[in-house]
């Protein structure tokens, strides 16, 4: 944020060669190659550029996450790219543990299984000791081979407080059709280490309260830490259309399996009143095959009717994508951006995001007592039914002879609905899918 | 239902390959085309921050792009 206050304001030109000559070394001694500042100094600063960006999101009463994000890139002369990112972030805040909320005070066993917490009477019970801080790198090089082959390949490291994840990606894009077509495939594999606090909880055992003590002995933990591997495939077609008008088509499949819980997340069992007799933790299946189809289009508005009128040139950016897996959650997400010009050094984008998706098989918002425990069950809202919108706005503008400044704003809200569950006594009368309502801010800042 | 879905979704994906030679510009028609805001993702710093945010938030990612791992928040 300050950087981007800084080189945004109308300070010499000197400060902001300097901050990207800084820029320029780092990232040039990150590559192991010797930098002599002064004789190429000119060449260098040329070459690369920077993306820089601060991100703020807010939830009402739940999670504050800010990020910051440093982008480089630079083009070699063969038309080879190198992108090299990294990205900070912090979290706080609390976080839903799963369990429904009751007339009554709650009490839960910490994660670490070090003392406890209560939630109070008519209140969803969420863990308020949520902290966490991450960071990411990302480098990505992309080379082009023969005439109309570009091949890519990247690396992925994120590592917070209880999880690693490390990650390789790589892609061949063929174009044809006198560059009006290109059909891509890509791939990409990452293997993550979940390194919970106090352990690995054991699925649909039930939390201890009152112990106190921390322990490997401790029957509900299975471990210290477990694993979870991911691969993609996806296949992508882009069509120039016509002048105005560029379409994309891609179809993905993902593998996912390993340990595929939220180590953090219980269910409460009821009896038949809707009274909580106890919380287990949850248990999801250890595999999971993910599908989806997308499609984008991306139409610049103009012609002889809009000429003159400020939606020339406007660029419409309507995409879809269906995606189904095998835990039969299926989605629907609609997004759509508008890039309307003012002037010639400025622009707003209003966006708007509409995304709906059905409950996973297992999910249940609570467990009933006299039944016997399912296989798998989780009562995480973020695979229950949900409809969930963004109605954002960004403004930008170009300074200091191409320099990009921008600025975004949106609102999230996430609408969770019953997917058929009865709601026995007591729960008819509680919030069992409170809304999700966020705020998202950010500056980027581009040279 | 589901199946018909699938299918009307995959035909557009067919017409594009198939019938691609009939569609596109000359080299000289890209004006439009090459602007920064005509890029299929003219915003990537924004695209990785929205990804971010809606894989930890709901069940669906990739789609447009990779949606393997990355981070414990889902």
């Amino acid at each position: 944020m300050q950087l981007a206050k800084k080189l945004g304001s109308k300070k010499p030109n000197r400060e902001k060669v300097n901050v990207k000559l800084a820029l320029t070394v780092a990232a040039t001694a990150l590559l192991g190659a010797p930098c002599f500042v002064n004789a190429a100094e000119t060449s260098a600063l040329n070459a690369w550029s920077f993306d820089t960006a601060v991100l703020y999101y807010a939830e009402v009463d739940r999670v504050t996450a800010t990020e910051a994000m440093l982008g480089a890139s630079k083009t070699f002369d063969d038309g080879s790219v190198l992108s090299l990112k990294f990205t900070l972030d912090v979290l706080t805040g609390t976080s839903p543990n799963g369990a429904v909320a009751q007339p009554t005070t709650q009490t839960f066993t910490r994660p670490s299984g070090n003392g406890e917490y209560q939630t109070p009477a008519n209140k969803t019970p969420i863990y308020d000791g949520f902290r966490d801080r991450r960071v990411q790198f990302n480098g990505q090089w992309t080379q082009p081979l023969a005439a109309n082959y570009t091949v890519s390949g990247g690396v992925h490291i994120s590592k917070e407080y209880d999880y690693l994840s490390l990650g390789v990606n790589g892609s061949l894009a063929y174009e044809f059709n006198n560059k009006n077509s290109t059909f891509s495939i890509g791939s990409s594999y990452f293997k993550d280490t979940y390194n919970p606090v106090g352990g690995i909880p054991k699925p649909l055992t039930v939390m201890i309260t009152g112990s106190g003590d921390e322990d490997v002995d401790d029957p509900t933990r299975l471990g210290k830490d477990d694993t979870k591997s991911s691969a993609d495939i996806m296949f992508g077609v882009t069509q120039v259309i016509n002048r105005r008008l560029i379409m994309a088509f891609n179809y993905s499949y993902a593998k996912v399996g390993g340990y595929l819980n939220d180590p953090y997340k219980r269910l409460s069992r009821v009896n038949a009143n809707g009274e909580a007799v106890d919380y287990v933790y949850e248990s999801r299946p250890d595999s999971r095959e993910k599908q989806s189809v997308f499609t984008q289009a991306k139409y610049n508005l103009g012609g002889a009717l809009l000429k003159n009128t400020m939606l020339n040139n406007t660029v419409l950016d309507i995409s879809y994508r269906y995606m189904w897996d095998d835990w039969q959650i299926n989605s629907h997400t609609i997004d759509s951006r508008f890039y309307i010009p003012i002037g010639i050094n400025s622009y707003l984008e209003p966006h708007f995001r509409v995304y709906q998706q059905s409950a996973a098989k297992f999910y249940q918002p609570f467990l009933n007592e006299p039944d016997s425990l399912p296989t798998y069950a989780s009562a995480d809202l973020r695979i229950g039914e949900m409809t969930a919108y963004t109605l954002g706005l960004k403004y930008g503008t170009f300074v200091n002879g191409g320099d990009e400044l921008s600025f975004r704003l949106e609102y999230y809200t996430q609408r969770l609905t019953n997917a058929g569950f009865n709601e026995p006594g007591i729960l008819s009368r509680q919030a069992l899918y409170e809304s999700v309502n966020a705020i998202i801010a950010q500056v980027t800042y581009s040279f | 239902m589901k199946i018909k879905l699938k299918r009307l979704l995959l035909v557009p994906l067919i017409v594009s390959v198939t019938g691609c030679a009939n569609l596109g510009v000359e080299p000289w028609e890209r004006d439009l085309l090459a602007k920064k805001e005509m890029a299929l993702t003219s915003s990537p710093i924004d695209a990785t921050f929205d990804d971010h945010i809606y894989f930890s938030k709901e069940a669906s990612s990739g789609g447009k792009g990779f949606g393997g791992g990355g981070c414990g928040c889902n």
